[in-house]
């Protein structure tokens, strides 16, 4: 059984790499701004959008997309509101678009494998006009994230300094959480909602173990990422297990062997 | 640096701030002129770091207004003249991953327009500041892995590296171990005499204030005190150095 025979796992092996490559350069700067728990309610959110996507026959892809940069602007005007707590509007946001998630899925007869797939991922059902998707956007979150790269570095390291100099902080701030959500809609085929957070985090939280500067942790972060998401496929693929659990799976374990080796 | 004494670079007029029901700040006015050093001193929880705050436009008051370098803050663009060195201890992460030069690199970001590219110029201006802090050779280190001191030399270099005409420091000293406060002090004295550069220190450490500053202005909720340290030293001989030791 040779995995290259099969196209459809060809689409979903590219639409991986892809969401390989952009969900670090998002998440170094939400793990450091300690906003890891944005990718969660994003990705939370973007079930909603699913369920109103099968509700109305509009492509989930799309109504994902929209409802997760919807609630993106949400959350942050919440949390610099400071009428909530920073991480009782991400609890309010994650379980009450849950909640609408499973209201309108239950309108509209959704319980069945077509959201399994979207909860846990699906590779395999991954198609061309997808990875055309996937890619277009991706090349947008890369070329906003280097145009804006000092004040995105400015800012997580220092905020007040920041905004002394003149950065502005609440659009990049803006901007950062539209881009999370932009990553997370894209992940959902690899690895599904429930373990989005996973690719943005762990893959950067690994890499922060070998106390690299700035860039290499960057690169040291798409590495682990990449690898996971190739390796995962394949071990998938051969040993017929879920790719989404494989690649997160394989992530922690390389958190783990780097964490044990750095702390003994 | 020309420096001309009677320039103001901030005025400060009438400011008042309260948060909620609780007043913190009360009609306050002073100015700083060019060239200045001034330190302002005042028990913990007076309102120091919130009139820093409302200075450099992190905070609003509720009544009177500021002017920085003669235009009203809300319209003035120019904050690379203007240097922040924060109390490290409260917004820094240890882990963070940056090197001591890409630290006193985004002091230069300021002076870079918005996407642009850092050129070779603001390299040797970086490798300067870094210099004349004595930092140059901890280029490639992790901020976290130097000592208080030293982290707090990198937090000056890069308010330097935008050239700044004037430099404020909120409790500099606070993690500086206490050898070092000397050393740390005769930076700042030849950044205000040689450089010319305006400084604004707040501290509690109102031994070395009133040895080191130009200027004293007492705050505590209202200015209870703005002049030259051998007035306040005549006027106010109770006061004791007890904070010393924090």
């Amino acid at each position: 059984m040779n995995i290259f025979h099969y196209i459809f796992i060809l689409h979903g092996l590219s639409a991986g790499i892809i969401v390989a490559v952009i969900a670090p350069l998002v998440g170094i700067f939400l793990v450091l701004k300690h906003y890891s728990l944005i990718a969660d309610t994003l990705a939370h959110v973007s079930l909603a959008g699913i369920a109103i996507g099968l509700l109305t026959g509009i492509s989930p892809v799309i109504t994902s997309l929209g409802a997760t940069v919807i609630a993106s602007l949400g959350v942050e005007r919440l949390r610099t509101s400071k009428t909530v707590y920073g991480e009782s509007a991400l609890a309010l946001f994650l379980s009450g678009s849950l909640a609408l998630a499973i209201v309108l899925l239950s309108l509209a007869h959704g319980f069945n494998t077509n959201l399994l797939n979207y909860l846990f991922g699906s590779i395999v059902t991954v198609t061309i006009g997808d990875v055309y998707l996937i890619l277009g956007l991706a090349v947008v979150v890369v070329i906003v994230i280097s145009l804006f790269y000092k004040e995105l570095l400015y800012i997580t390291f220092d905020e007040e300094a920041a905004q002394v100099a003149g950065m502005p902080v609440r659009k990049m701030n803006t901007l950062l959480i539209i881009l999370s959500a932009l990553v997370v809609s894209l992940a959902i085929p690899i690895v599904g909602v429930l373990l989005i957070s996973a690719l943005v985090v762990i893959p950067v939280v690994a890499a922060l173990q070998l106390r690299k500067n700035f860039v290499r942790t960057i690169l040291f972060a798409e590495i682990i990422s990449i690898f996971s998401v190739i390796a995962g496929i394949f071990i998938s693929f051969y040993f017929d297990l879920s790719a989404g659990g494989t690649i997160v799976l394989l992530m922690l374990a390389i958190f783990f062997i780097i964490y044990i080796i750095k702390h003994k | 640096m020309q420096v001309d004494h009677t320039k103001n670079i901030v005025e400060v007029k009438d400011v008042s701030f309260s948060y909620g029901n609780e007043p913190v700040l009360e009609n306050i006015s002073f100015d700083i002129h060019q060239g200045d050093y001034l330190g302002i001193i005042g028990p913990n929880g007076a309102g120091k770091t919130t009139l820093l705050k409302i200075m450099l436009g992190l905070l609003k008051p509720d009544k009177g207004s500021i002017n920085l370098f003669g235009v009203p803050l809300s319209e003035f663009k120019e904050w690379h003249k203007i240097g922040y060195v924060p109390q490290k201890a409260t917004n820094f992460d240890l882990n963070f991953p940056v090197t001591v030069f890409d630290v006193a690199m985004m002091g230069r970001y300021c002076c870079l327009s918005l996407c642009c590219r850092i050129k070779k110029s603001d390299r040797a201006i970086v490798q300067k500041a870094l210099e004349q802090v004595g930092m140059w050779e901890y280029r490639d280190r992790l901020i976290g892995d130097l000592s208080g001191g030293q982290q707090q030399r990198v937090f000056i270099a890069r308010a330097l590296a935008g050239n700044p005409e004037i430099i404020f420091l909120d409790e500099p000293t606070t993690n500086v171990d206490q050898k070092m406060h000397e050393e740390f002090y005769s930076l700042l004295r030849k950044l205000n005499h040689e450089s010319g550069i305006t400084l604004v220190l707040i501290s509690h450490d109102i031994k070395m204030v009133t040895e080191e500053a130009m200027h004293i202005a007492c705050i505590d909720r209202t200015l209870v005190c703005h002049s030259t340290p051998e007035e306040f030293l005549k006027e106010t001989p109770i006061i004791t150095p007890h904070h010393h030791n924090h």
